[in-house]
């Protein structure tokens, strides 16, 4: 059974259509990747998922709910379902890496402390920064920073986890260690759509890749088939462009 | 100028240090209420202004006409709105209250402009990533936001507060004995009015430099990034 199934989905950007009808799903456990080339609607595709841009078309199943985005209720319903780590971070830079873990476990799924804290503790160590639980994001790294930010996504259980270039605003010498604390994870069997262009890691860690191109789905296939074997003219210019090196 | 010399020692009687004195205190309180009141509500203005939706459309525009207004219109004209306005609905307000709300109506305007500016400044990626945790839009802004605009915010909040208590000598217009009112008593009195108003522009300075330096003092220490005033804080204890 399909674990996530888009259908035709849509959105928009004032009077730009930036998303012109995508249909791809995943099953669990399994790891997506969206590629494509910039401006094609990756990073959209996990923003409207979240709902932060707003969905004007189609249809989205998680399991066998119908997530709808037409009302703040039902937004929150697949927020509730989703975490999200951004390529800038964006951590809350008023609270300690330990606040950032516990804030919306706490104050919003409402678990109880003492588990809250013994997860977010695990998943410190997960992602090697067990000894920086009381650090403010302005005393780390970025590549530090990123790990965090993972860390915070997992601490709320999502049932997929979206990330979105989330090596792309690192120093050449971090990505590294967020690329280990991604691959634990898929070694752990979490359901993920990666928007990547770290084309190596892709192939390594995918088990679907999706190529977009202005705000389409052109192809999606296994990695070595996408990569090496692409169906399409446009897929095989992009990736004859970037993995020529 | 040997008039002046004169009537120091009568000048600075116990009576009349007295008067300047309640005075002062009076120009003070009426300045803190009236501000921070103002403060508080230019808060809840800004929140209202900021509702999204296409339902909030007239409260928006509301709160934005509320704060145009009222930075257009000469504080002492304001004054005289809320006089004649209170005295017709309630007859027994005290003066003080009058002047109170007619600073607070005038704070709210100038410091919600400020807190809107303080709010702007925080990326919106650290609204998105609230979002996305469903953090309500009060939450969002209890937790998220206002502690990262703070800085922002406090330094030019304090400022106009300061510049402001020289403004309160305007409701002296309307009979509040504050510093500028027992001021012009004084000098009827016969005081020469250099000896008089030198004095109360001292007494002005004196309310409005402590102010001053707790906003410079706030000001460094808000601009201190929060990992350093920790660590140094834990290397103290």
């Amino acid at each position: 059974m399909q674990h996530l199934e888009v259908s035709d989905v849509r959105a928009k950007y004032g009077t730009l259509e930036v998303l012109k009808g995508i249909s791809f799903s995943i099953k669990k456990g399994e790891i997506a990747s969206l590629v494509g080339p910039s401006g094609s609607g990756k990073s959209t595709v996990l923003r409207a998922l979240m709902g932060l841009t707003p969905i004007t078309g189609g249809t989205v199943m998680i399991g066998n709910e119908r997530m709808n985005y037409s009302s703040a209720k039902e937004v929150r319903a697949a927020r509730d379902r989703m975490a999200i780590v951004f390529q800038q971070y964006n951590l809350f830079q008023n609270m300690t890496v330990m606040q950032n873990l516990t804030l919306a476990p706490l104050k919003i799924k409402k678990w109880g402390k003492t588990d809250v804290i013994t997860e977010a503790h695990r998943l410190l160590g997960l992602v090697g920064l067990s000894d920086r639980a009381n650090a403010f994001p302005d005393q780390l790294s970025g590549g530090q920073q990123q790990r965090v930010a993972l860390a915070r996504a997992l601490a709320l259980k999502p049932q997929i986890l979206l990330l979105d270039e989330v090596t792309s605003a690192l120093d050449p010498e971090l990505v590294n260690e967020v690329l280990d604390a991604v691959r634990k994870l898929a070694n752990e069997g979490m359901t993920m759509i990666i928007v990547s262009h770290e084309m190596a890691f892709v192939r390594e860690v995918a088990d679907k890749v999706i190529f977009m191109d202005e705000g389409h789905i052109i192809e999606v296939g296994k990695p070595a088939d996408i990569f090496d074997n692409s169906q399409t003219n446009r897929a095989r210019d992009f990736f004859s462009k970037i993995l020529r090196h | 100028m040997e008039r002046i010399l004169e009537q120091i020692p009568r000048f600075f009687s116990g009576p009349n240090m007295t008067l300047l004195l309640e005075a002062a205190g009076l120009t003070l309180a009426m300045t803190l209420t009236g501000c921070l009141i103002g403060f508080g509500l230019a808060f809840v203005l800004v929140y209202l202004r900021q509702t999204p939706g296409m339902w909030a459309l007239p409260l928006r525009w509301i709160c934005i006409t509320y704060v145009e207004v009222f930075r257009r219109i000469p504080f002492i004209v304001v004054i005289y709105l809320v006089l004649f306005f209170i005295q017709a609905v309630t007859p027994d307000a005290s003066l003080f209250t009058i002047a109170v709300i007619a600073i607070c109506l005038y704070a709210v305007a100038y410091t919600a402009d400020i807190i809107r500016g303080g709010i702007e400044s925080v990326p919106i990626t650290q609204v998105e990533a609230a979002q996305s945790m469903n953090l309500s839009r009060l939450q969002t802004n209890i937790r998220i936001i206002l502690p990262q605009a703070w800085p922002v915010i406090v330094p030019p909040a304090i400022a106009f507060a300061v510049s402001f208590i020289k403004d309160t000598a305007l409701v002296s217009q309307v009979g509040v004995f504050e510093l500028t009112f027992r001021g012009k008593e004084l000098n009827n009195q016969g005081y020469s009015g250099l000896l008089v108003f030198g004095t109360i522009a001292l007494c002005y300075f004196l309310l409005s430099f402590p102010l001053s330096m707790l906003g410079q003092y706030l000001e460094k220490r808000l601009a201190t990034p929060r990992g350093e005033r920790r660590s140094r804080k834990i290397r103290h204890s």
